[in-house]
């Protein structure tokens, strides 16, 4: 799945911030702050693309570079808010189970 | 109030025949639709297109003194005419006419060339001294009304308009690269520099003498400010005494400023300036007075409910027009061919349509609160630099520069902003605070983006590779060499005042927002904050009574506060903006914007590179909301290729608006 998010965000990042560069010159790992790929209003635009992607709800405090500075810190990002609800819903029986049992 | 154009021999070589110094008013005659006339004599011509506005009858022009051996062609106006003619009178010189015109010929017979240190005004003249076969060319401190000159053929030319330039022969209009870059960079190219090669402004509190073969330039004003240190030792006023002799110093400016043989209207957007200026007009007797606005119908932009409120207030009889993008993005050609440079902004195109009102409603002149922001520092961008100030003493701060976001209450765009990026964006320079332009490194580092859409050749010119990296031209330190020795002494806050006051205003606000689109309709624009006077006196106010902490502006509220109502008095400054980009990307855009923008269309003019203005087209096609650098590289992009097809094309026409733009 990583690769497919990977190959997508690429894509929006090479049609709406590389006017010059080549996309195969950005690494996964590159900054895109570092590079003055993205400025400060155009990381409302890659909200707006990974919201209305993968159809998740990315909270104002998760508007930091740790999550979206890069190709790979957004391919992170998306697989763990994409794998969240599983996880939640593995939880909450067994709690429910250990009360109803108490 | 008009223009003007004339030429005059270099070496004693020929002359063009007199239907060029015709031709060359005729197409500036929007400026001045009362009249025209010339005076040609053996080594020079002046020429006048009239907007009547002080002397109807007898202050035609080019006007002589008694024995017609010094003329004179004036654009704009010499507002202290009254006090100057009563003293020039009684030192016995003879007036024909009423005309504030009149004076300058007669001052220069009394004081020579150091006249023009004696007017109050907006003004651009030509004086044409026979005896001395001598041309004098002088601007206005503030660059309110422009002038600009070339050489050819061994004479010097000069007019208020590029486009009347055009008609003078062997004139030709070709883009500079190094303008191109200053545009994309600063909003506007550094004066004498014009976006054309070779054709040139003279800057604002200069002039031109033409005399014995040779041409040399002076500054009689310069903008200065006291050095941080002796003003806060030296300075033993208070609040309340400098605000009362900024109160006086205004409305004496704006009492000369309603001399005028015809009725004076006011612009009144509904903000702290324009209200005040409204308010003091009031002061004077006057039987109704009519004000104008232009309103938008984005909610974002539109300020029609603070209007209403200042208009209630000051009864005034209020005329608006509304602004869709549908009509910036049809009349933004026209708009283009008068403002003769790159936009990175649509907002000249509403105030082109507020002139328009303004002609219909049967008005020549309007005051406006122009100058208010730069003198007395109202500007976010003063705000934005005292707190990005604050937070480089302590990089590493985690609250300062919280204050960010304080800095914007009306920006709803920029709200949304993250704080993490509203950071990156704000600590641009924050390891320079020693940079001297330090408080405008945002704004330029935002515009520069838009150098990315350069062609190779454009980046070849520039001395720059091709693959963008550094090297080249550098406009941002030719900015710097320009500063005056003392610069860095200055308060912080000077130092913003001064980038604004001397660069911005004249080069984009004055020019481009201001003269440019109010011309277009023969309308003059009137600015009291721009009385000299008040802009000495405004330069000499401690910093700390301009911003109050974060409160912009602090000494003209209280200053006005007697005349307007708390309201409007301590109202926050809501920037005039107007749309962007989506102006030319919805499903309505005219057809003029595809054509012009097309792969071989930019290929043709060679100025962008093709493939990446169609990936910035698409994106703005998108519907997604456009970040404010795409949209100053769109309008950028967009004005750069109109003028290319106004002025430079072989097949363009100088004098006539483009097939492509819509009624």
């Amino acid at each position: 799945m990583s690769s497919a998010i990977n190959a997508s965000v690429r894509r929006f990042i090479g049609e709406n911030f590389l006017f010059r560069e080549d996309l195969r010159s950005i690494k996964d790992d590159d900054s895109f702050m570092d590079a003055g790929i993205i400025d400060s209003t155009g990381v409302l635009e890659l909200v707006f693309f990974v919201e209305t992607t993968y159809g998740i709800e990315v909270g104002d405090e998760e508007i930091v570079p740790e999550n979206i500075d890069s190709i790979s810190a957004i391919v992170r990002y998306v697989q763990r808010k994409l794998s969240a609800p599983l996880i939640h819903a593995v939880e909450q029986p067994s709690m429910e189970h250990a009360v109803h049992a108490g | 109030m008009c223009g003007i154009a004339g030429y005059c021999s270099l070496s004693g070589g020929g002359l063009p025949p007199p239907g060029v110094l015709q031709r060359m008013v005729g197409a500036i005659r929007h400026r001045g639709p009362d009249g025209e006339g010339v005076h040609i004599s053996r080594r020079a011509g002046l020429g006048h297109a009239r907007l009547s506005i002080i002397d109807i009858e007898g202050g035609k022009q080019p006007l002589s003194n008694e024995d017609d051996s010094v003329w004179v062609t004036l654009n704009g106006e010499i507002f202290n005419y009254v006090e100057l003619r009563n003293e020039l009178a009684a030192r016995g010189h003879a007036f024909r006419t009423h005309s504030d015109t009149e004076t300058i010929v007669h001052a220069y017979e009394e004081f020579g060339a150091d006249c023009v240190t004696a007017f109050n005004g907006d003004f651009a003249f030509a004086i044409w001294d026979e005896r001395r076969s001598r041309l004098l060319l002088a601007r206005d401190r503030m660059g309110v009304r422009p002038v600009y000159y070339t050489v050819r053929n061994g004479a010097l030319a000069f007019a208020s308009e590029v486009k009347a330039l055009l008609q003078y022969p062997g004139v030709r209009a070709e883009l500079d690269p190094v303008a191109l870059d200053q545009c994309f960079t600063f909003w506007f190219p550094l004066a004498p520099r014009t976006p054309y090669k070779g054709i040139f402004e003279l800057p604002p509190g200069h002039l031109l003498t033409v005399e014995d073969g040779k041409v040399t330039l002076k500054a009689y004003w310069k903008l200065s400010y006291p050095s941080a240190g002796e003003a806060d030792a030296a300075d033993r006023r208070s609040e309340g005494e400098v605000a009362e002799e900024l109160r006086a110093l205004l409305i004496d400016a704006t009492r000369i400023r309603l001399r005028a043989d015809v009725p004076v209207g006011a612009y009144l957007s509904g903000g702290l300036d324009s209200s005040a200026i409204t308010a003091l007009i009031k002061l004077f007797p006057q039987s109704g007075l009519r004000t104008f606005s232009v309103n938008f119908e984005s909610a974002e932009f539109d300020e029609t409910a603070w209007q209403q409120q200042v208009v209630a207030a000051l009864r005034t009889q209020h005329s608006t027009i509304r602004c869709a993008g549908a009509d910036i993005a049809a009349l933004f050609p026209e708009v283009i061919r008068h403002t003769e440079r790159p936009l990175l902004r649509t907002a000249p195109a509403p105030l082109y349509m507020l002139s328009k009102l303004v002609r219909e409603n049967g008005f020549k002149v309007v005051m406006t609160g122009e100058g208010a922001d730069e003198v007395l520092g109202g500007y976010d961008i003063f705000k934005e630099a005292k707190v990005r100030r604050f937070w480089a003493r302590q990089p590493q701060s985690r609250w300062r520069p919280r204050l960010l976001g304080r800095l914007y209450p009306y920006l709803s765009g920029l709200q949304k902003q993250p704080q993490a990026y509203l950071e990156a964006f704000f600590r641009t320079g924050i390891d320079r605070p020693g940079d001297a332009l330090f408080s405008h490194l945002p704004r330029f580092d935002a515009t520069r983006r838009a150098k990315r859409f350069f062609s190779d050749e454009l980046r070849g010119a520039l001395g720059g590779a091709a693959d963008g990296a550094p090297g080249g031209y550098d406009a941002m330190e030719e900015m710097r060499d320009s500063l005056p020795g003392d610069f860095q002494s200055w308060h912080p806050l000077s130092q913003a005042q001064y980038l604004e006051t001397t660069h911005l205003l004249p080069g984009y606000i004055l020019s481009s927002q201001g003269d440019r689109v109010a011309m277009a309709h023969a309308v003059e624009g009137r600015f009291p904050f721009l009385d000299h006077r008040v802009v000495e006196f405004a330069a000499r106010i401690p910093p700390r009574m301009k911003l109050k902490g974060l409160r912009e502006k602090h000494i003209l509220r209280e200053a006005v506060a007697p005349y307007l109502p708390d309201i409007i008095a301590q109202r926050p400054k809501q920037p005039y903006r107007a749309p962007e980009s989506v102006c030319f990307t919805g499903p309505g855009a005219p057809q003029y914007v595809g054509e012009l923008l097309s792969p071989r269309a930019i290929a043709a003019t060679g100025w962008f590179e093709p493939k990446a203005v169609r990936k910035l087209l698409a994106k703005c096609q998108t519907g997604m909301p456009i970040g404010n650098s795409d949209n100053m590289a769109l309008v950028g992009i967009l004005s750069t290729q109109l003028l290319d097809h106004l002025y430079v094309s072989e097949k363009a026409a100088p004098a006539e608006a483009p097939a492509v733009a819509c009624a």
